[in-house]
């Protein structure tokens, strides 16, 4: 009971602190990339505290709940990941969370958050089908949905299931808003839609938001660090390498169409994910 | 409650973003302002990021005259941004309506129709004076009320 409790700490409070430090980290190496001296690490807490001293501008109401119901959700998803739950819950309650933002983007008429959010919408129809199909696959090694009984495995998931690893790190990709799929908000550029579906949320509304991000951000490297979770060393070194590899593929692409995600990941993915599904039917 | 507030200020001043407005100017000043986020001045350092959203907005740089068919725009836009903020005028024109002052269509600086908290004369204002009037008007920033909290 009390290990719970701690764990529901754990994941309500250190997880976007973690977060956030993650953040920071992202936009001193980004800054290190482009060979500027960037911001402290701390930016992204100072970036928040800001926008919650800052007056509010409302919409509309919908705008209000659908930001609050945004971070509830996410924070619920990880508190469940920290309880060691199931695996299809803790989607079924990210992406709860994820079609509230898109709704409050939806409920003003600003044509740049109209069109970011169908942009977004787009997005998430790219990337839950190949999370299920992770998911799929940790179920096929494993025998369970729970984390519990993954984390009970002796043999890292990395070795049965390489190529569904590559595809979850798509689902990241898409998840950080990062080059080449940061067309429905970007945390850098404003471009063509200004801000994208984030355009009317502002204030504490957008700073909710943004905490709601550091969690879902730590959910899906928590989702990584499964894949290697027989040793400590072996989560770090697993995380770590493939959130260098997100900050690296960031600097290096472009921006593309979101036709060009839904043919690239859609057909990569699936691919990869069938190939890797029927090698462990057929092993 | 008061150490809360003491925190919001400091992140304030650690955070500002800001909105570019060209309000009619030559583009010898925006060139200048937009060398500031290059490699060689990098504002991010300061925490600083161009958002182009006025409701993310905390600092509106303006440059250039104010005249009769974009004062609406100038004013929309700074209303359109959610307390504290504050305004930097750039260059001679952004300042008085510069060479252009005595023109038919120019009403003048900035401040005739918002209030200016910052002014950075020159023609163009180097980088350099960009980022100081700029950081000057943090302090301000800082200090501003219209905090809830």
């Amino acid at each position: 009971m009390i290990r719970g409790v701690i764990l529901v700490i754990i994941g309500a409070v250190a997880a976007p602190l973690l977060g956030g430090l993650i953040a920071g980290v992202d936009r001193r190496l980004t800054a290190w990339l482009q060979s500027r001296y960037g911001p402290p690490i701390w930016q992204p807490f100072f970036d928040v505290i800001k926008l919650f001293g800052k007056e509010r501008l409302v919409v509309n109401g919908w705008q209000v709940f659908c930001a609050h119901v945004y971070i509830t959700a996410t924070m619920l998803s990880v508190v469940l990941f920290f309880l060691q739950s199931d695996l299809l819950l803790i989607l079924f309650v990210q992406a709860f969370g994820a079609i509230f933002l898109v709704i409050g983007a939806f409920s003003t008429t600003s044509p740049y958050s109209q069109v970011g959010a169908n942009r977004e919408l787009i997005q998430i129809l790219t990337y839950e089908p190949l999370i299920v199909l992770v998911f799929v696959g940790i179920y096929l090694v494993t025998g369970s949905f729970k984390i519990s009984e993954i984390l009970a495995q002796t043999k890292p998931l990395l070795v049965s299931l390489p190529l569904l690893y590559i595809v979850l790190c798509y689902a990241l990709t898409i998840k950080l808003r990062k080059s080449p799929f940061d067309f429905s908000t970007s945390h850098h550029a404003h471009q063509e839609l200004v801000k994208g579906f984030l355009t009317e949320y502002s204030g504490r509304y957008l700073a909710l938001v943004e905490i709601g991000h550091w969690y879902e951000v730590v959910l899906i490297l928590g989702l990584c660090s499964l894949f290697w979770a027989t040793s400590w060393i072996g989560v770090l070194v697993l995380v770590g390498v493939t959130y260098l590899c997100e900050i690296l593929i960031d600097n290096i692409m472009a921006r593309m169409t979101w036709q060009w995600m839904l043919g690239y990941v859609w057909t990569m993915g699936l691919a990869m994910s069938f190939v890797n599904l029927i090698w462990l039917h057929g092993r | 409650m008061d150490t809360i507030k003491a925190f919001i200020r400091k992140s304030r001043a650690k955070s500002p973003w800001l909105l570019h407005f060209d309000c009619g100017s030559c583009n010898g000043c925006d060139i200048e302002v937009l060398a500031c986020l290059t490699p060689v001045y990098d504002i991010e350092r300061f925490g600083i990021i161009n958002v182009g959203n006025p409701k993310h907005a905390d600092l509106l740089l303006v440059t250039g005259t104010v005249n009769h068919r974009n004062k609406k725009v100038l004013a929309n836009l700074a209303e359109q941004m959610p307390d504290p903020k504050i305004v930097v005028a750039l260059g001679s024109c952004g300042l008085t309506g510069g060479i252009f002052r005595e023109a038919y269509n120019v009403i003048g600086g900035v401040d005739k129709i918002i209030p200016v908290d910052v002014y950075v004369p020159g023609c163009p204002p180097k980088p350099e004076a960009i980022i100081d009037g700029v950081v000057t008007g943090l302090e301000k920033f800082a200090e501003k009320k219209g905090d809830k909290s």
